[in-house]
């Protein structure tokens, strides 16, 4: 991995990563991927995928609504709010 | 050159069930901002997704609608954005292994034509709140109401050629998912929304343009417009000597133009795993063949049987199969007025046309089956005439009471009493003798026309209220001799 592909990602995952940071960051990350890459020489074509570590299957909820209106508890947590809505930052796409 | 249009569709169906896919806040439209957004919506800390049975249900029956294979063991994947309306970081989606895969919807077109459209697979997941763009002081305002709404996304094979097919697949697509009771089809309110891809190439060269996305358009008229706009810009721009740049582009049905909002570049890097969070989904063969067991009546067997048991003609039949609201309207009018050829004509044209005119969608069609098909019981009894039925079918579009009270209050009711009418008759014969001596001294083939004088005057004695049907047979009787 090198600075550019850090900062690529950095950039994905909205984290700061200071300058002085990044040539260490990228040297750990490539040590990770370096164990994925003796993962990979092996034969795993007749493998099923693991969807989850753990072997059970999802249990299904019935479509019932049992939430009940909390906005004004949620609201009173949020930095910014104006008619019941959330405000941020301004967005445009 | 000769172009050729290459037309796929991504189209986000939401599920009519009655909670979020992975929380049991109320989907219902319309509430107050945020006020169905739970803690599990908004992404708080500790929070578990559930999955909603009722959404796999739905998808299931979609599955089978469009003849695909269901995936018997499907599992969620994150898909990795941000976003404000997005609380989680991340959309719960299906990419490796989503619920149905690869089926096909036919459509019929102008010509007649069927046309078999492919479709690549559908996935569960769940949609996103909404951000209002207004000025909240340089601020956007955020409401998640939506946010956890499931949807299934319906992704077709770049089958489609021109705007009359994407559109016929459209049309067919909400047709179906209405008749199966999975969506509710209210376009204006987001219910579906079709994602447009378009790329045209030389006709004869095999190898796809490059393509772009025109998102969200939730009417089909501004889909047939987005998609005509686009291929006539793709057009310009390859026959000046440009390139096409991949990129997503929005249209606004208002201005009749489109612009472009990002370019792909960078944007596709959703970094996608499988969701902790979330255990694999698995349905046996039981559940899938209870499912289709349930599957109700879908619009191709409704189409055959209003042909085969109610006697409609093969065009009414199909048009009034397509939507089943309307379907279900049509049917209600029908039974109660045991006249489905009048229900159909008043169902396909005063009604359609009115709710065209004010941008309704059928149901929020002033006037109910019930009551029209009171209107159509007193068409057919001989109460009042085709004419005052419009009038009366006014009124009551204007909320005035139902055909009874209409006709009461209006005194519409037409004279079909034969002794009153030929008491009318009799009086214009004693009043207009030389009328009657030209009539009488008249050729066979000129008669007909000089009856309109004496029908006239005997509409004006009774009002307008004299049935044409007896009229005319007791003029024919009495001038005749």
């Amino acid at each position: 991995m090198d600075r550019s592909e850090i900062e690529k990602l950095a950039q994905l995952a909205r984290l700061e990563i200071r300058a002085e940071a990044l040539e260490e960051v990228a040297d750990r990350i490539s040590n990770v991927l370096a164990l994925v890459d003796q993962l990979q020489a092996l034969d795993t074509a007749h493998v099923e995928p693991m969807a989850h570590p753990l072997d059970a299957v999802q249990r299904l909820r019935a479509d019932n609504v049992t939430e009940p209106d909390c906005r004004a508890a949620f609201l009173a947590i949020a930095p910014a709010t104006e008619n019941g809505l959330y405000l941020v930052p301004k967005v445009i796409d | 050159m000769e172009w050729e249009t290459v037309i796929g569709l991504e189209v986000h169906v939401q599920l009519a069930t009655r909670s979020k896919m992975f929380s049991g806040a109320s989907t219902a439209f319309g509430a107050e901002p945020n006020t169905q957004a739970c803690a599990i919506d908004l992404a708080m800390p500790g929070t578990l997704p559930s999955a909603n049975a009722d959404a796999f249900r739905m998808a299931t029956m979609f599955g089978l609608a469009i003849n695909a294979e269901i995936n018997r063991r499907s599992i969620f994947e994150r898909k990795n954005y941000f976003y404000p309306d997005l609380p989680k970081g991340y959309q719960t989606t299906q990419l490796a292994r989503p619920i149905v895969g690869a089926g096909h919807l036919d459509i019929t077109l102008g010509s007649g034509d069927t046309k078999r459209v492919r479709i690549h697979h559908a996935h569960l997941e769940e949609d996103a709140g909404k951000s209002l763009h207004e000025d909240f002081h340089g601020m956007s305002g955020i409401d998640l109401n939506r946010a956890g709404t499931p949807l299934i996304e319906v992704v077709t094979e770049p089958d489609m050629r021109s705007a009359e097919e994407a559109v016929a697949f459209a049309k067919k697509l909400h047709g179906l998912v209405t008749s199966l009771g999975i969506c509710d089809g209210e376009m204006s309110q987001g219910s579906m929304r079709f994602d447009v891809n378009i790329s045209i190439r030389p006709r004869g060269q095999e190898k796809l343009g490059t393509r772009t996305e025109t998102k969200n358009l939730n009417s089909f008229k501004f889909m047939e417009e987005a998609i005509e706009l686009e291929i006539e810009r793709q057009i310009q721009v390859l026959e000046s000597g440009g390139k096409i740049m991949q990129e997503t582009r929005l249209y606004n049905g208002d201005t009749k133009k489109a612009r472009s909002m990002r370019s792909k570049e960078d944007s596709n890097d959703y970094r996608y795993f499988p969701c902790p969070d979330l255990l694999p989904v698995v349905l046996d063969e039981a559940y899938i063949e209870d499912v289709r067991r349930q599957m109700p009546e879908l619009p191709e067997a409704k189409r055959a049987r209003y042909m085969s048991e109610l006697g409609l003609p093969e065009y009414d039949a199909s048009i009034l199969s397509g939507d089943a609201t309307t379907a279900a309207y049509f049917e209600e009018v029908a039974r109660i007025s045991s006249q489905p050829k009048l229900a159909a004509n008043w169902v396909m044209g005063d009604i359609a046309a009115q709710l065209n005119r004010q941008e309704l969608s059928i149901r929020q069609c002033p006037i109910n089956a019930s009551a029209l098909a009171g209107l159509i019981k007193r068409l057919d009894d001989g109460t009042i005439s085709s004419k005052m039925a419009k009038t009366v079918f006014e009124a009551m579009w204007n909320g005035e009471g139902d055909a009874d009270t209409v006709i009461e209050t209006k005194g519409l009711k037409q004279v079909s009493d034969s002794g009153a009418l030929e008491k009318i008759v009799d009086d214009i014969i004693a009043n207009n003798p030389q009328q009657v001596a030209n009539y009488r001294g008249a050729a066979e083939d000129k008669r007909p026309k000089m009856l309109g004088f004496f029908v006239g005057q005997a509409m004006k004695a009774s009002q307008g209220q004299a049935n044409p049907q007896q009229l005319n047979k007791i003029l024919l009787e009495k001038l005749g001799g």
